[in-house]
């Protein structure tokens, strides 16, 4: 455990959690949220644990997105806050 | 560098306080339910990146023993040089458990959505008295 290294990703993965939530464009909100799972994919590579991050890398960052692309396109975009 | 090498052995926890509370703040506060759903998905990751830091141990290599095959079967492993594997294992179902939620979840909104024609908590809510009042 880097604990720079550590510092670096947290850092990145509550910004981009900060702008998942506040950008009102939802398709940009969901393409934040799979960044977030990537550093958060990175960040568990870095504690030792491969097998959380090949599952995180695979099920969070892939399949929650196109869930979530697929809703964003049927139904409305644009969000009100 | 003792004052650091402390704050260090806390980062992770600060993060997942943060991050837990971002999500609960889009969960509560938001009133788009995608939005909703984003929080919803960070709150899970944060309470999973809570029990992996707790398996994780300043030098520990990943929990592979290198020469497993052929070797001595019987020696006996020092623990002190790998990160404790049992979280990671009950983490695992906890991330394929929460995309399944996400997927019954995602569901649900495409159903209201087409029932009601809006994703928004407060439009909904006067849909529904309007339609319930009429």
């Amino acid at each position: 455990m880097i604990w720079s290294l550590d510092f670096v990703l947290l850092v990145l993965s509550v910004v981009c959690a900060v702008a998942a939530v506040q950008v009102r464009d939802l398709l940009a909100s969901v393409v934040l949220l799979a960044a977030f799972s990537l550093f958060m994919c990175l960040l568990w590579t870095e504690m030792g644990a491969v097998d959380v991050a090949f599952t995180e890398a695979a099920v969070g960052a892939g399949v929650t997105t196109v869930f979530f692309v697929i809703t964003v396109f049927k139904t409305d975009r644009v969000s009100r806050d | 560098m003792a004052i650091l090498d402390g704050a260090a052995g806390h980062l992770n926890t600060v993060g997942y306080i943060v991050l837990m509370m971002i999500g609960f703040y889009a969960m509560t506060g938001k009133s788009n339910l995608v939005k909703k759903l984003v929080g919803m998905n960070i709150f899970q990751w944060s309470i999973i990146l809570f029990v992996v830091s707790l398996s994780a141990k300043r030098g520990a290599s990943i929990p592979i023993v290198l020469d497993g095959h052929g070797g001595d079967a019987a020696r006996v492993l020092d623990a002190a040089l790998y990160v404790n594997p049992l979280p990671h294992v009950l983490m695992l179902t906890a991330i394929v458990v929460g995309v399944a939620i996400t997927g019954v979840a995602l569901a649900l909104l495409l159903q209201i959505h087409r029932q009601f024609g809006t994703l928004e908590e407060n439009e909904l809510l006067e849909r529904l008295r309007t339609s319930t009042g009429s």
